[in-house]
């Protein structure tokens, strides 16, 4: 077995599921939250603090028989753009998914405005994307402009 | 729900704006028609205004329009735990028109998405409150002559001041050059800067209301540094006498100036500078049934 398949194997290999690679370490805990993951019954295993050329310290996840919905790949767009996702079928990649953020996000997340309607109302929240590259977002309602990392995902 | 609406003045495009101002000088010269006989207006406010309110009362009244409403959330459901929307549905099935003020941000917008009548926004806690800015536009023109390539300079509260911030973004459209002069602790919050950059719109920060920081200005937009928007009284009590006008500040300005204010005055403006011929914030808030006129009968077709 060479060096780099050595490297690979800090972390199992999957038969069939979702690897999300390349998030950088700080986030990797609050991609595991806001998947919900630990409400999961499949298997799973995480890389922590791994060496990554890109970005440093890297995490990793990888979920067996769990596909990501659109709006799950939408959170993870907005924690981790770098990130990559790859669908696994018989230890194969079948799927690379680019992560992109979408224009809009309707109810996934939650506006930090106390003051905000859609935090005193029942009603769902909506995020216009202004700005990808930067990761802006601006509140539909009370039109405050959020960074990512201010946005609290549901 | 596609009825139109004026939520914030970004709903409104450059053409638009022109249009409403052209609207609201036919209304100075003739504000008693019958355009609105038959119709019924609702004044929800959940947050007393007595100016607001009574600007768009009497918009309505001349034109021949009748109003109902309420000037105080704490006489309504609302009290008893009804939801916005519960209450719009239903003011909606009764009236034409509804005009809203509301101290949470971005209720205007939410109860323009359910109403199945148009919405004005009469103020959404911060947020905005777009009929105030058609007004200080209108005074702008009728001052001025003009919109475009104009110095505008704002005074006070440029982190809270909602008013200040939708005339940013109306102003926008006409190439002004803008003096921002507030305190550290109510500098223009950074959004709205960089709205500026991206617009390429010209502009400077001072944190001193004096003679050579008002030069050139052509409007001197004053606002009121609010109490209730420190969580740190003593903050307050350390700007809250930073910026005052006085008759002297304004021998070497620019014989156009005119000052504006969106009302109500504290004490940023002394009282002698009110038989200045340069003070319009009267005359301003006269200006306000005129814009509100325009705006009622352009989102009814009339």
């Amino acid at each position: 077995m060479d060096k780099d398949n050595k490297k690979e194997l800090k972390v199992a290999a999957l038969k069939d599921g979702t690897v999300i690679d390349h998030i950088p370490s700080d986030k990797l805990f609050k991609v595991i939250s806001i998947l919900k993951l630990e409400e999961c019954k499949c298997q799973m295993t995480f890389g922590f603090n791994l060496d990554s050329h890109k970005i440093g310290k890297k995490g990793i996840i990888k979920v067996s028989e769990k596909f990501l919905r659109q709006d799950e790949v939408n959170k993870v767009a907005v924690l981790a753009p770098n990130a990559k996702i790859n669908i696994i079928k018989d230890y194969e990649v079948i799927e690379k998914k680019t992560l992109e953020l979408p224009n809009e996000f309707i109810g996934s997340m939650k506006c930090m405005n106390p003051k905000c309607i859609t935090n005193n109302e029942p009603m769902a929240s909506k995020f216009i994307t202004i700005d990808k590259e930067k990761g802006l977002f601006k509140c539909h309602y009370c039109e405050r402009v959020v960074k990512s990392e201010d946005l609290i995902i549901e | 729900m596609s009825v139109k609406s004026l939520v914030s003045i970004s709903d409104y495009s450059k053409e638009k704006i022109l249009q409403i101002l052209d609207k609201a000088a036919a209304f100075e010269k003739n504000p008693n028609q019958k355009i609105l006989d038959g119709k019924v207006v609702a004044t929800l406010f959940f947050e007393p205004s007595t100016r607001t309110r009574l600007s768009f009362e009497t918009a309505v009244n001349r034109l021949g329009g009748r109003v109902i409403g309420f000037a105080d959330a704490s006489t309504t459901s609302g009290t008893k735990g009804e939801t916005l929307k519960d209450t719009i549905k239903m003011v909606s099935n009764y009236v034409d028109l509804i005009v809203m003020r509301n101290p949470i941000e971005g209720a205007a917008r939410y109860a323009s998405e359910i109403s199945n009548v148009p919405v004005i926004n009469a103020g959404d806690g911060a947020n905005q409150h777009p009929t105030q800015t058609m007004l200080d536009l209108y005074s702008i023109k009728k001052t001025q002559g003009r919109l475009d390539n104009l110095n505008i300079c704002m005074v006070g509260d440029l982190k809270y001041g909602r008013t200040v911030h939708s005339l940013i973004m109306a102003m926008s459209h006409f190439n002004p050059t803008f003096t921002f002069i507030a305190p550290d602790e109510l500098k223009l919050p950074e959004q709205h800067k960089m709205f500026c950059k991206s617009q390429g719109i010209k502009f400077e920060e001072h944190s001193e209301l004096n003679e050579q920081n008002i030069a050139d200005t052509d409007i001197l937009y004053m606002t009121r540094v609010q109490k209730e928007r420190f969580t740190d009284l003593f903050e307050y009590e350390k700007v809250k006498n930073v910026y005052i006008l006085k008759n002297s500040l304004l021998e070497h300005t620019k014989p156009n100036l005119k000052i504006l204010h969106p009302l109500p005055r504290v004490n940023e403006i002394e009282q002698e500078v009110d038989e200045n011929e340069k003070a319009y914030y009267f005359q301003q808030a006269k200006n306000g049934v005129y814009a509100r006129q325009a705006v009622i009968c352009d989102l009814l077709g009339l």
